[in-house]
């Protein structure tokens, strides 16, 4: 019985091992790419561990090379950071206040809040592409990174978490005679700090990943973030594949690396709410 | 008289109450109502109108109904919207492979946690990587896919991304394999709620596997099931940067969808007041399918 259980296992982990390669190949094959010579790239069988490594050269090409991966680099690290951190402060003042504040037509307000979810993004491209012309925010990354913070998603996903904390607690620092503004920063915040983690994550992953809005209002290169940087540069460099590979794999790197330190949370955060970017 | 004092203390309680709650949702709110809300309303109003932002105000003309009107006649806008339809097929299929793999990871194998991070992984991998990675691996010359066909003796394989017949079969192919890990993730969750004596009685029971899916696996996560449908299908239908990257709608608008169609109707042909009645369009199917989902959930989800 317990051999029997032991081998059925086995046979399933083996099972998954194979539909887990068609997950994972795609990556390798990609990684394989970017450290070899132009002319191995399409090489039939593929050679998985290049028999001639053009690591160093291809990746110098591509961050300081003809086009500014440097400079996508940072305006992504930028406009990605500060994008979270605005989303985050937003997203838990708004919870707060839909979660603890008592005040007149909070429930109307929620209802408004909620509804502009459904409004698909690309339904709205028009005119808000119009108003950042009006506003001066077009082809600025403050324009984006305040596209980028005002999310209902933040705001209802945070609520949940407020929602469970404990009434008492916050009574206890109204009795100290603490404002909302006390009970928010000094008692709140703190115990939700492992949902803003999650919610802090996935934030920093979707806009990382964000591509039509950089696209529709951003028009320097120099503004550029690395995901318009990667397709203007596979779209314009043609056949320089193996380039074009390092190009993708750097955009890729930073996000793989901070899944594996976050994982817990992005994985918390997703089956919590099943929340979609 | 007596009272006078308490009331205003009262009240200016309930004011100092209100205006600290403004403050709160202040800033989301008018964030919200600049870049979402606004926008919303004003795109409404194009929808009814002929227009290019880049003629003045004053050049806007309205036309009533009749940017809807050109829309029942506009080939390549009903392909797109016909290739959305066909997309919506990818989301039944991703949700079974993933309930299926679910089912297998979260019991039968080692190493679940390894599992979980690869197939996840396209999910934290940005759609523009993904596509210009699957454009290479489509190559219909000397891509490894097709390498790899021909290899095995197939003569003449598939064009993927370049035929016109497996192009928008090779986009759903991509779409799903990007969708698993989500679906995934959510379904683990689901079935680490489902209570293990349930199980362990129908053992007892002599219930087979198969009895024991269908009896108590699958309409135990019928609710996720749901959800899982209506989000698959929502996102569907506003997955943009997929086609925009890896197709630009070719060949010959057999991968276009409404998004798509979307964007070059509004920024390269500059067409403001059609583009937002295409908008209009995408906003009803969304909300159709959220209307949907609150009638449906009443109905055919057993809790």
């Amino acid at each position: 019985m317990r051999y029997k259980h032991i081998a059925g296992r086995a046979v399933a982990t083996f099972l998954m091992l194979i539909v887990g390669i068609a997950f994972v190949l795609p990556f390798a094959w990609m990684i394989s790419a970017s450290v070899k010579p132009e002319i191995d790239v399409f090489k039939y069988p593929i050679e998985w561990i290049p028999k001639q490594w053009m690591a160093y050269d291809n990746y110098r090409e591509v961050w300081f090379g003809e086009y500014p991966f440097v400079t996508y680099y940072w305006n992504t690290i930028k406009v990605t950071v500060l994008t979270t951190i605005v989303s985050v402060v937003v997203s838990c003042m708004a919870a707060y206040g839909f979660s603890h504040v008592d005040f007149k037509g909070r429930n109307a307000l929620f209802v408004v809040v909620l509804m502009t979810f459904m409004i698909p993004s690309a339904s709205i491209l028009v005119p808000q592409f119009m108003i950042f012309r009006w506003l001066n925010l077009f082809d600025t990354h403050l324009g984006l990174i305040l596209l980028g913070s005002f999310s209902a998603l933040g705001t209802f996903m945070m609520r949940q978490f407020f929602l469970g904390i404990h009434k008492d607690y916050l009574d206890a620092g109204r009795m100290d005679g603490a404002g909302h503004a006390r009970i928010f920063v000094g008692i709140a915040m703190p115990l939700v700090r492992p949902a803003i983690a999650t919610y802090a994550i996935l934030r920093f992953i979707w806009t990382w990943n964000d591509y039509a809005n950089p696209l529709i209002f951003l028009r320097s290169d120099a503004l550029s973030t690395i995901q318009l940087g990667i397709q203007k540069f596979a779209s314009e460099s043609g056949v320089y594949y193996s380039l074009i590979m390092a190009g993708t794999v750097s955009a890729i790197l930073p996000l793989i690396a901070i899944f594996v330190v976050g994982q817990k949370q992005v994985i918390e955060g997703i089956s919590l709410g099943g929340v979609k970017g | 008289m007596a009272n006078t004092p308490t009331v205003t203390k009262r009240s200016s309680r309930v004011l100092r109450e209100n205006a600290a709650g403004y403050a709160f949702i202040g800033p989301m709110f008018l964030g919200l109502l600049v870049f979402t809300i606004v926008p919303t309303i004003l795109s409404a109003i194009l929808s009814f109108s002929e227009w290019s932002f880049i003629a003045g105000i004053d050049k806007i003309k309205f036309v009533g109904f009749s940017n809807y009107a050109k829309l029942l006649d506009d080939d390549v806008f009903l392909l797109s919207m016909k290739n959305n339809l066909v997309l919506l097929l990818a989301v039944p299929i991703q949700i079974v492979v993933s309930l299926l793999i679910a089912v297998v990871v979260d019991r039968l194998v080692y190493f679940k946690s390894l599992f979980k991070v690869v197939f996840f992984l396209p999910y934290i991998s940005s759609i523009v990587a993904v596509a210009i990675v699957f454009q290479l691996l489509f190559h219909p010359s000397y891509g490894p896919i097709n390498s790899f066909l021909t290899a095995i003796g197939i003569d003449n394989p598939p064009k993927w991304l370049a035929d016109i017949h497996y192009a928008l079969p090779s986009v759903m192919i991509i779409l799903i394999w990007i969708g698993i890990g989500f679906c995934l993730i959510v379904y683990l969750a689901a079935l680490q709620s489902i209570p293990r004596d349930l199980y362990e009685s129908a053992d007892i029971d002599g219930a087979g596997a198969w009895t024991r899916f269908s009896r108590i696996t699958f309409p135990l996560v019928s609710p996720t099931t749901f959800f899982l449908l209506v989000t698959g299908l929502i996102s569907s239908f506003k997955s943009f940067d997929i086609i925009k990257v890896l197709t630009e709608g070719r060949p010959a608008n057999t991968t276009s969808v409404i998004t798509y169609y979307l964007y070059t109707t509004a920024f390269e042909n500059l067409k403001t007041g059609y583009a937002s009645s295409i908008a209009w369009l995408l906003f009803g199917c969304v909300l159709l399918i959220t209307l949907v989902q609150l009638y449906g959930q009443k109905k055919w989800v057993n809790y």
